[in-house]
């Protein structure tokens, strides 16, 4: 279904002009106006926009130019991106409107988080839809800006600390990124010739077969290095913790459902087009390692947290473990089931931070420890979290336990002994994440339990969706998801 | 056989490796800051001649921005904040100069080895400049592990996307390569005109890194 631009009347409608103008158009509004709940408004009316936009690029596909390109597969990154950042967008509308009662944030403070909020998903969606390599790395480079400035925006030591730990080694794998696309391009250069061609990447995937594979190697290893470190994937996660926990809740829910995603959308298309060239290392069993790593490690680190926002920074290193992991296997089924469990994890992961920003404000605390009998003192928010747990957990009948069992089942199919280590380390995670939950859902009450003022829709609503697609995938969606798993090779 | 051209993009990328080395043992900011003011001298330079040998004129305006503000702006501005938090006379490292001389070396030598040997077929040029700007990043990140200082670690970090500007200066007719210089000096004025600098002395009194990693790691 490719028909360019839709016309309306003498309006030419390009839905991904849409995808970029509107963040951006919102971000430098919000900047201008004052006031809290109108900005607040104004910023989910943006993303509802933003996501509109996005859904019409499955009807309206534009021709791909030299700068932006919308295919099947990043049209799936799309949507789930401007879906969480609308859900994420209503949720924040109430969390900030605490922190502002309580005075852990002022009005200047606010006006500049909207902005950057919508600065993010405009760096976001530019570096899904970017088809230049280089303009990719610059909005991958904006969107990291952009999160260091909110993770240290509470102005308090550890926040400080945090951000400035993101910040420096962000900088260092972005650079890492950098010099690996130098290499593609001078890999390109021999073959397509001089100039901005050599950069684009769907012209580089027609010809990647001739390139020097030798230049391939070494350009792959610097962008997984690079790329992968904005992935989370150990050993180079050590900023990840240390950004979720202190940063806003909101900002905590679009980095772990949204922005790993990103840098793993970038490093598969460079994944993608190494596979072209016969000559070129294969990047699986790289990508299988450093998941496999990643995910026993995080798996164990879930053991002695004390913070439960850092508790849930460890499980996204643990899932995007897993979720690289299934695209190192490669092939139809462990593609698919990759694809599906970054879905599934995306919609868990940034439901339970919503859950988990109502509970630390309620209970003015992160500490674990100084939160108990949560199913007691708030039953809505306390089970919505034990349900968010569950499904992250992998237990049946939730979508992550359907996508567990995939990459599982592909994985016995082909090597038995990686399926072996990745059982242990999903059993590992599971119970980490039980007995942490045990302490804060059940048991004696502790802390203020006073009623919580929080908008539980955008929570349920991921939950629900998490929770139907375990029990019923429609054939359609299969269908989708299988067409892009072809696409990933 | 290579002719003036080529010699002189030698000898421009061979000093940056050479600065590098000088500002791995300087064990005063200022001394520092002043090494780092040369080396984006020498970048602005070595640019200017690839743009100049490359017949790219675009690529004078990278020259121009490493000059003006990598080279003048940046380091002046870095003076100013060393002196007005009042740490200009001291510096720390981890790791003694011999032993970051000698890691120095040992990085050189594997980028040579790497670089050289998956370039055979790149044109010798952008064959050596590449060797050399991967020495540069090297060494950049290098001195981010050996310093504890959030000054030194801001110029290792410096240095290092200089690399990146003399790789992809280097790699001949690169598109956007304006736009990435752009890019980066943007993320060095975010880090250097303040926010970070100004914040942490503000709420720790010192800017010393291992001070920070006392909040690090759970709260307690």
């Amino acid at each position: 279904m490719t028909f360019g631009a839709l016309t309306f009347g003498p309006i030419a409608f390009d839905p991904l002009v849409g995808v970029l103008i509107v963040p951006a158009a919102a971000a430098a509004l919000l900047a201008a106006l004052p006031g809290y709940r109108t900005t607040a408004r104004l910023n989910v009316v943006a993303t509802t926009l933003t996501l509109l936009c996005a859904l019409s690029l499955f009807f309206v596909r534009p021709a791909p130019g030299s700068y932006l390109l919308v295919d099947d597969l990043n049209g799936t990154f799309i949507v789930l991106t401007t879906f969480v950042g609308f859900t994420t967008s209503i949720f924040s509308a109430s969390y900030i409107g605490h922190e502002l009662d309580i005075g852990r944030l002022t009005p200047p403070f606010v006006r500049f988080y909207h902005a950057m909020y919508q600065v993010l998903m405009f760096a976001m969606n530019l570096a899904l839809t970017a088809n230049n390599i280089g303009l990719m790395w610059v909005a991958v480079e904006l969107a990291t800006l952009t999160t260091v400035l909110m993770v240290g925006i509470y102005r308090s030591h550890e926040a400080l600390e945090a951000a400035w730990k993101y910040f420096i080694l962000g900088s260092v794998g972005i650079a890492l990124a950098l010099f690996g696309t130098i290499l593609v391009y001078m890999a390109a250069r021999p073959v397509i010739g001089e100039g901005l061609d050599a950069m684009v990447w769907s012209v580089l995937v027609k010809r990647a077969g001739a390139f020097d594979p030798a230049l391939l190697n070494v350009a792959f290893v610097f962008l997984l290095l690079g790329y992968g470190t904005k992935v989370g994937l150990a050993p180079l996660h050590a900023w990840l913790p240390d950004a979720h926990a202190e940063g806003p809740t909101p900002i905590s829910a679009v980095l772990s459902g949204l922005l790993l995603n990103v840098a793993l959308y970038a490093l598969l298309r460079f994944k993608m087009l190494l596979a072209v060239n016969p000559g070129a290392l294969a990047p699986g069993p790289l990508m299988v390692t450093l998941g496999l790593i990643s995910l026993v490690f995080a798996a164990f680190m879930l053991y002695r947290r004390r913070d439960i926002k850092r508790l849930f920074a460890y499980s996204s290193i643990e899932h995007m473990g897993i979720i690289t992991f299934a695209f190192g296997m490669g092939g139809a089924l462990a593609n698919f089931a990759g694809l599906f469990h970054m879905t599934m994890h995306s919609l868990t992961k940034s439901a339970i931070f919503f859950a988990v920003g109502h509970v630390a404000q309620v209970k003015g605390t992160q500490r674990i420890a100084d939160m108990g009998g949560l199913t007691e003192t708030h039953p809505v928010l306390g089970w919505g979290l034990v349900l968010g747990v569950v499904a992250i957990a992998g237990l049946p009948p939730l979508g992550i336990f359907m996508s567990e069992f995939l990459v599982v089942s592909s994985t016995f199919a082909r090597e038995p002994a990686l399926a072996i280590i990745l059982v242990f380390g999903i059993l590992v995670g599971l119970a980490g994440l039980f007995l942490r939950l045990n302490s804060i859902a059940f048991g004696e009450p502790r802390g203020p339990s006073a009623p919580a003022q929080a908008s539980y829709v955008p929570m349920f609503t991921h939950l629900a969706l998490v929770l139907a697609a375990g029990i019923y995938m429609p054939p359609a969606l299969v269908a989708w998801f299988q067409n892009v798993a072809g696409l990933l090779g | 056989m290579h002719g003036i051209s080529f010699d002189i993009a030698h000898l421009l990328a061979g000093s940056l490796v050479l600065i590098s080395f000088l500002e791995l043992y300087q064990d005063r900011l200022y001394a520092l800051l002043n090494v780092y003011a040369l080396h984006a001298l020498v970048l602005a330079a070595s640019v200017a001649w690839q743009a100049f040998i490359q017949d790219a004129p675009h690529l004078y305006v990278t020259a121009l921005i490493a000059l003006v503000f990598k080279a003048i702006v940046i380091p002046t501005a870095l003076h100013r904040i060393i002196v007005r938090l009042g740490i200009h006379r001291e510096i720390e490292k981890v790791v003694g100069v011999g032993p970051a001389m000698l890691a120095g070396i040992g990085l050189v030598a594997l980028s040579m080895v790497v670089m050289l040997r998956v370039t055979q077929e790149a044109d010798p040029l952008a064959r050596e400049d590449l060797a050399f700007a991967l020495s540069v990043v090297l060494l950049g990140l290098l001195m981010m592990v050996t310093r504890r200082n959030a000054v030194s670690q801001v110029v290792g970090f410096m240095s290092l996307e200089n690399g990146l500007v003399l790789a992809a200066t280097g790699a001949k007719g690169m598109p956007l390569v304006v736009e990435i210089s752009v890019a980066f000096s943007i993320l060095i004025a975010f880090i250097v005109i303040g926010i970070f600098l100004f914040r942490i002395r503000e709420r720790f009194d010192t800017v010393d890194v291992q001070v920070l990693d006392r909040f690090r790691g759970e709260r307690r």
